[in-house]
């Protein structure tokens, strides 16, 4: 077997993978041999990464490993690719999503104690089937309602290593419930 | 006041004279209120929308213009005989209740509850939806995989199969031909019109049921019905479709079921 340098083998695996790859995913494509230690992946991923600079894929990390993408400049003509169009999401549908990766784990009931209305049933199975979102748990309450939370595949198809990572993340996580209500007593007459 | 400038304007102009007033029976359909209400998230969003309108700060909502507005839109939706959903109503009590406590005296003494303070909970909830709604706009926005970028992937060569198409050897061929010819006997009892059987004919229809399956069975293909002779038919356009190589025969392990494939799929 030739010798590669360790660099072409992760480039090709990495196009290769079907999915994000992690860490130990590399260190297994060496079967019996001698694994590169994590430090030395880590070293030629970001050599590797530096090389695709000014090129039309990017090698990025996600929340599911390691993958190759390709730049968003070029969406609109890939768009074309296909006749189908990426499919639209409702708002009823964003706002769900919204409570469960802001506010997860995230009772149904919670959902709808915000947004002031039922939770549609078809929504639910919609992120769920998109892989989004899934069911943690269930809530030691009356009912046992089930804990909704985002998955890695949701951060990984929106480009993010973590939750953290979602716009203004500080903001909206935290509930500021003593500010609110001093602003409140300040406004009110 | 707004509404009595918004009276001097002319609607619409109709064959030359304005017209300054909706007509009393002004068709609106029913479809079009439906479209109103689908427009909004629930009356959350119906108030954020009242009072986004007005420039307002949510904090400092006017309440009693706010239900005026809000009683106005469900009035209009009852009006039509629309059935509004119970969320609607349960809100517009809501509001109710906040005007009436805000034109009753307070007693004077009385502790009022913070934590039931209908207004302030009003409030509390709308800061909290829109930071929802705005929350879901920006995970709208945010570039999402096969929408704004896409997963690079190349082909994978082609990997030595582990688990390539065994060959099938003559002996196991001749046997499950044996074993068939055997089972072809046990139904030749019944007495079968005797029919010529092109092998070529056979060929085709074994290529034809290939082209709707993948694979299939060698006693998919093989009629017990045609007896003898059909088994030899069908035997013969087997051997003379692998000869010209229109189809593979895989044999999983020596014994097991033989199988028939288009050539390119083996």
């Amino acid at each position: 077997m030739p010798e590669f340098d360790l660099k072409r083998i992760l480039e090709g695996a990495l196009f290769a993978s079907r999915g994000p790859m992690t860490i130990y995913q590399m260190k297994k494509l060496f079967g019996d041999q001698k694994a590169p230690t994590e430090g030395m992946l880590r070293e030629a991923l970001s050599s590797l990464a530096e090389e695709y600079q000014n090129r039309s894929v990017s090698l990025i990390e996600v929340a599911g490993g390691f993958r190759f993408q390709v730049s968003d400049v070029l969406a609109p003509y890939l768009a074309n690719l296909t006749d189908e169009k990426p499919g639209k999401y409702s708002r009823a549908t964003l706002e769900t999503l919204a409570m469960i990766a802001y506010r997860q784990p995230v009772t149904r009931g919670e959902i709808e104690a915000v947004r002031g209305v039922a939770v549609n049933t078809q929504i639910i199975r919609t992120l769920e089937e998109r892989g989004w979102i899934t069911v943690v748990g269930h809530k030691e309450v009356p009912g046992r309602p089930a804990l909704f939370a985002t998955t890695t595949e949701f951060l990984n198809d929106f480009g993010l290593k973590s939750l953290e990572q979602l716009p203004n993340a500080e903001d909206l996580i935290a509930t500021p419930t003593t500010d609110l209500l001093d602003q409140m007593e300040q406004s009110s007459e | 006041m707004i509404n009595h400038v918004q009276g001097e304007l002319p609607l619409a102009v109709v064959e030359g004279s304005p017209l300054t007033q909706l007509p009393e029976d002004l068709y609106i359909p029913p479809d079009a209120l439906e479209i109103i209400l689908d427009a909004f998230e629930g009356p959350l969003d119906l108030l954020l929308y009242l009072i986004r309108r007005q420039n307002l700060d949510i904090i400092q909502i006017n309440v009693a213009e706010i239900t005026r507005q809000y009683m106005g839109y469900i009035a209009l939706l009852e009006s039509m005989r629309f059935e509004l959903a119970a969320e609607y109503l349960v809100m517009a009590a809501m509001l109710a209740e906040i005007k009436s406590r805000a034109l009753l005296p307070r007693p004077v003494g009385a502790d009022e509850d913070e934590d039931h303070d209908p207004r302030a909970e009003l409030i509390r909830r709308l800061l909290e939806y829109e930071k929802v709604k705005m929350s879901a706009e920006a995970i709208d926005e945010m570039p999402r995989v096969d929408r704004d970028f896409h997963v690079a992937e190349a082909g994978q060569p082609e990997i030595d199969e582990r688990t390539a198409p065994p060959q099938v050897d003559l002996s196991e061929l001749v046997l499950a031909f044996a074993e068939l010819l055997a089972r072809a006997r046990l139904s030749s009892a019944h007495q079968i019109e005797w029919e010529p059987l092109s092998t070529r004919q056979r060929m085709s229809e074994i290529l034809m049921k290939l082209k709707e399956t993948a694979e299939l069975t060698l006693s998919d293909l093989f009629a017990p019905d045609e007896g003898r002779a059909g088994v030899v038919v069908s035997f013969l356009a087997i051997l003379e479709l692998v000869r010209e190589g229109l189809c593979a025969l895989i044999q999983a392990a020596p014994g097991s079921q033989i199988y028939i494939r288009r050539p390119t799929d083996a």
